[in-house]
């Protein structure tokens, strides 16, 4: 084991998948000369070259149509969208064409690619600071992973990479520089498969991506009072393990689900109905969602700060559920 | 690389024949069957037999035909929603594309797919898409996974000219260029997208001067001439399969029927249709074979009653093959791993 990055974790998979397998390349807007927006395909383009390293101009409906044609055609590709919010302009290729293509054709086709973007926000304002991940896990025919630590990124990616089926794996550019310990062998991780990051026995907290880590926070500072919140990492939207949840709340009776989207027919929304059907009888409260303020945001730093949940109004809000 | 400036070509009737007998029976044949097929299929979705949406290709065929006669059998193709003479064409079964048209498990994508969606892969028939342009960029990735992996397939990717002013004509286009992929698109210009004339929404109504916008080689053709259509499609893929990198060619034909049923038709007059028809490419061939020698007026008559024949066989197929068992809703989502 050793320490890196979640940027480092994601680099190696993808190097270490582009070594196994030569129907792996990479294409997308900066990845190759530049060395990638965040730095994660840095040094790829001396290493592969042009013809593995593929760069597009701005036109992300050629970059993942171009994509979806090429895992047809028997390639493995791997497109980097700069951030997830550009996927917009890709809509129809993910959902029409990636999501539905093996089904509509009655299987004779397949479509094993892997579409990377990061979320993420830093004063873009409301263009360039959404996270969609519910839009996605929306699709039958895609799978959408969202890993909050650099083990889960590197492992979720590499099976994603092997994968036969289209896969959603956004990433947060907030994460790039965390740091977790990566085992130096190789491995892989099996994709919908959730996470007890922290076992607890009094309030279970339901979280992903940059928000597993706001959630095991408020966890380290309620322990200190006494209250012992179990956290669970979804790592994959969709399809959906809900195993590790309902085990949780028939122990701890009381759920909150903390996201960075908008509540609104968001993850927290169908996690909430199922922990509510499936384990009514478990429940001492009403299941509690936690996401952005449901506004665009804002540019003017003090306003986007009040968007997102935190560590403190995590705990408060599982105080106010063990009151 | 130099780059042929977008041009018109003129092609008649009856200059410069290049085809064998064979051929031109076969060609005949293929245009007849189409012909046929889409006027059962249109009975039958007036029996209610078909559902969805229902495009029928009478008066383009010699596009697909043409087209598919000068693709080498491993090329790939895709297309539009307008598909089902390119599957015919290719020699798909005709009781498999009326089985899908049905509904039935029989069909080409087991009915999951209907009439905008065939798609037969061992015949390297891709798929047609019912999202105008959507297909595009797919032809780029179908095309750029040939070249890496040094196949020497080209990629013919058909669209209509309603398909030219959507981003994804000028995305997937552009890429195609700059990597000098093996691609034709073949642009069938019925001039109407829906009932929309062409002219009345895009800046530039002649396709092929689009081109210049990835400095690649144009034409436009008489769509209506399979022979015209087999020579140009056969030049544009030869010269895409040697590295020439894409090609443009716009094929200038019409559509006898509504955009899809139910089509009132009033954006075009009575008139003009009947002019269309004055040109149709299955009356045309059959003048030219008859008038050049290249088959006898028995051989047709004999071909019209084997066509009528299999299209006959192809609905009887499709009525008599069972629905998709209700397990199949679920199955086919994701690939099981």
């Amino acid at each position: 084991m050793s320490q890196k990055t979640y940027r480092d974790a994601i680099r190696e998979a993808l190097r270490e998948e582009m070594l196994r397998d030569e129907r792996v390349l990479i294409m997308g807007e900066e990845v190759g000369v530049w060395g990638g927006t965040y730095a994660v395909t840095r040094g790829f383009y001396s290493e592969f070259g042009d013809k593995r390293i593929l760069d597009t101009p701005i036109a992300e409906e050629a970059i993942v149509g171009t994509a979806v044609g090429a895992a047809m055609g028997g390639l493995r590709p791997v497109a980097e969208l700069m951030t997830i919010n550009f996927a917009l302009v890709a809509m129809d290729q993910i959902v029409n064409n990636a999501a539905k293509i093996h089904y509509m054709f009655g299987s004779q086709v397949r479509v094993p690619l892997v579409i990377r973007a990061p979320a993420g926000w830093g004063q873009l304002a409301a263009t360039h600071s959404q996270s969609f991940e519910a839009w996605f896990a929306h699709l039958p025919g895609l799978i959408v992973v969202m890993p909050g630590t650099p083990y889960d990124a590197k492992g979720l990616l590499k099976t994603a990479i092997r994968s036969d089926n289209p896969v959603m794996f956004i990433e947060h550019a907030r994460l790039y520089g965390v740091k977790g310990e990566v085992p130096d062998e190789e491995y892989t991780l099996p994709i919908g498969v959730s996470d007890v990051k922290r076992p607890g026995r009094d309030v279970t907290i339901v979280s992903y991506s940059r928000m597993l880590h706001v959630a095991l926070g408020a966890a380290e500072e309620l322990a200190t009072a006494g209250i012992e919140c179990e956290v669970i990492d979804l790592r994959t939207l969709r399809p959906l393990d809900m195993a590790p949840v309902y085990a949780s709340v028939e122990k701890t009776h009381r759920a909150v689900i903390v996201e960075e989207d908008w509540t609104t027919c968001g993850m927290g929304a169908e996690i909430a109905a199922r922990i509510g059907r499936d384990r009514f009888e478990s429940l001492d409260a009403p299941v509690e969602r936690m996401g952005q303020v449901d506004v665009p945001m804002p540019y003017a730093k003090n306003l986007e700060e009040l968007m997102f949940p935190d560590e403190k109004s995590v705990a408060e809000k599982v105080r106010d559920m063990v009151a | 690389m130099a780059a042929t400036s977008p041009s018109r070509v003129s092609a008649s009737d009856t200059a410069g024949i290049d085809v064998t007998g064979a051929e031109a029976l076969d060609w005949f044949k293929k245009m007849s069957l189409i012909r046929r097929f889409e006027e059962r299929a249109e009975e039958a979705y007036g029996q209610g037999k078909i559902g969805g949406f229902l495009h029928l290709y009478i008066g383009e065929e010699a596009v697909a035909v043409g087209a598919m006669a000068a693709l080498r059998p491993d090329d790939d193709v895709i297309t539009h929603y307008r598909d089902h003479g390119y599957v015919l064409a290719r020699g798909v079964e005709p009781k498999r594309v009326m089985a899908e048209l049905y509904g039935k498990a029989t069909g080409l994508s087991k009915g999951k797919g209907g009439s905008m969606h065939m798609a037969d892969v061992k015949r390297h028939v891709w798929g047609g898409y019912a999202i105008v342009g959507g297909h595009i960029p797919l032809a780029t990735g179908l095309a750029l996974a040939n070249q890496y992996r040094k196949l020497p397939h080209v990629v013919a990717c058909f669209f209509g000219e309603g398909a030219t002013n959507i981003g994804t004509f000028f995305a997937g286009l552009n890429l195609a260029a700059v990597w000098k992929l093996a691609l034709v698109a073949i642009v069938e210009n019925n001039r109407y997208g829906m009932g929309t004339a062409f002219e009345r929404v895009s800046a530039v109504s002649d396709v092929y001067k689009k081109a210049c916008a990835f400095d690649i080689p144009a034409e436009q053709i008489d769509g209506n001439d399979v022979l015209a259509v087999r020579d140009a499609v056969h030049r544009m893929v030869e010269r895409s399969r040697a590295g020439g990198g894409p090609q443009l060619i716009e094929a200038m034909t019409y559509r006898f029927r509504g955009h899809s049923m139910g089509d009132p038709q009033r954006y075009r007059t009575k008139e003009e249709v009947e002019e269309a028809k004055a040109r149709d490419p299955i009356v045309r061939w059959r003048r030219t074979v008859l008038t050049s020698g290249l088959a006898a007026k028995t051989d047709l008559e004999k071909i019209r009653d084997e066509v009528e024949a299999e299209v006959e066989e192809a609905v009887r197929f499709a009525e008599n093959s069972p629905a998709p068992d209700p397990s199949e809703l679920c199955s086919d989502v994701l690939v099981s791993e």
